[in-house]
């Protein structure tokens, strides 16, 4: 079982609501929690301690002037611009590099080969009894999240139920996580101005087959902007989580919610039971 | 030298295209000989990385200077290390005009 916990937008609370679910869940099976939002994660944050790194490399071609002939054949073979070759040598640009390893095989001076470059790292750290938090982080300065969402992803394979936290918005790492998840949970408040993020969201989930509910984070009586549109796009509202200054400062304060009150750990751990159903069609 | 103009159409009567990597067609002066030689851009429509495989084409085909509307941030990188200056024309006005404009000097150099 794999949910993706996701927001059109930054700031809804997406964290809050996966780390929690996480945590409620994990008291009756083993849970993994991955924190897939790589360029700011902050799910370790909930959960103090020393974790164990894995470095996260990528591929990059590097070209030895000496033997280089200027020929211009790594340059249009490559179909993404990383390569231009000049009269006075071949300009390699990092970022535009999808490290397809092309470049290499046709150079016919062999004056290419790759070098292994680390763009960031995967953090596990085990919280007993159940829980098992991995955190996807990419270096300050590196553009590839997807390949470090993917490295969290594999150091999570096998686990029978497994949490992400996905970046916010709608971008290429979002559907890095999204792709191949049983239900999608999209966090949300109840102002129309998240409303417009929400619904490309929503589009997103069902373009790539993922059913998916609404949480509605900090609702006030009387604005129910976000209910409604659910109601309109026929979303079930998974949870509605009320604007509650002891929440807020509990959160502010680096608490997590389920483990201070285990009425909310019950209230969150029916949340994933509403998922599961979800995913199952059952709702 | 070779100057290169980037330009919606083939002739030099047609208007200037602002976007470098996404010009259609890159309009390629002679100095020595005066002679105007269109020359189409295989990568205007493609997704990625265009800016510097334009620049790429242009230092294949030996151009020194280009004038243009907009360059990109790897383009730019790309052109200044291939040595080739950048002229930035402003206004939407045939490519023909632009060139002479840049004769008289009153283009504004990128870098
Ligand atoms: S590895 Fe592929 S993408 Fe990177 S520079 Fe070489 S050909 Fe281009
Ligand atoms: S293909 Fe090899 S020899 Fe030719 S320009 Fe590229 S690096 Fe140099």
């Amino acid at each position: 079982m794999e949910i993706a916990v996701a927001s059109g937008k930054g700031g809804t609370g997406k964290s809050f609501v996966a780390a929690n679910i996480g945590y409620a869940i994990s008291r009756e099976r083993e849970t993994v929690l991955v924190d897939c939002d790589v360029e700011e994660p902050n799910l370790h944050l909930f959960f103090p301690g020393i974790p164990s790194s894995v470095p996260v490399t990528t591929r990059l071609p590097v070209i030895d002037e000496d033997s280089c002939t200027l020929c211009g054949k790594c340059a249009s073979f490559c179909r993404y611009g990383a390569l231009t070759v000049t009269q006075s040598g071949v300009l390699f640009l990092k970022d535009l590099c999808h490290s397809c390893g092309g470049c290499e095989i046709v150079c016919p001076s062999g004056a290419i080969s790759e070098e292994e470059s680390v763009i960031g790292r995967v953090d596990t750290l085990r919280i007993p009894p159940h829980l098992t938090l991995i955190s996807g982080i990419l270096n300050v300065g590196e553009i590839k999240s997807p390949t470090v969402i993917k490295a969290a992803r594999e150091a999570a394979s096998g686990s029978p139920l497994v949490i992400y936290d996905a970046a916010p918005g709608v971008t290429c790492p979002v559907v890095e996580t999204l792709s191949g998840c049983d239900v999608c949970i999209l966090v949300t408040e109840p102002t129309p101005f998240g409303l417009h993020d929400l619904d490309l969201a929503v589009q997103l989930a069902a373009l790539l087959g993922v059913p998916s509910g609404v949480v509605v984070n900090r609702s006030t009586p009387g604005a129910d902007e976000a209910l409604r549109f659910c109601e309109r796009h026929e979303l079930p509202v998974l949870l509605d989580i009320p604007f509650d200054r002891e929440i807020a400062r509990i959160h502010n304060r680096g608490g997590l919610l389920s483990q201070v009150d285990t009425a909310w750990a019950d209230t969150f751990r029916d949340l994933f039971y509403r998922a599961e159903a979800l995913s199952e069609g059952g709702l | 030298m070779r100057i290169c103009v980037t330009s919606k159409g083939t002739d030099p009567q047609d208007p200037v295209e602002e976007r470098f990597g996404r010009s259609p067609y890159f309009l390629i002066i002679d100095q020595k000989t005066g002679d105007w030689t269109a020359v189409t851009n295989p990568v205007a429509a493609e997704v990625g990385g265009v800016g510097p495989r334009a620049a790429q084409l242009l230092v294949d085909n030996g151009v020194s200077v280009v004038i243009t509307g907009n360059v990109g941030g790897n383009a730019r990188t790309a052109l200044e290390s291939a040595g080739i200056d950048v002229f930035l024309i402003r206004e939407s006005v045939t490519a023909a005009s632009a060139y002479e404009r840049y004769q008289k000097g009153s283009l504004q150099p990128l870098y």
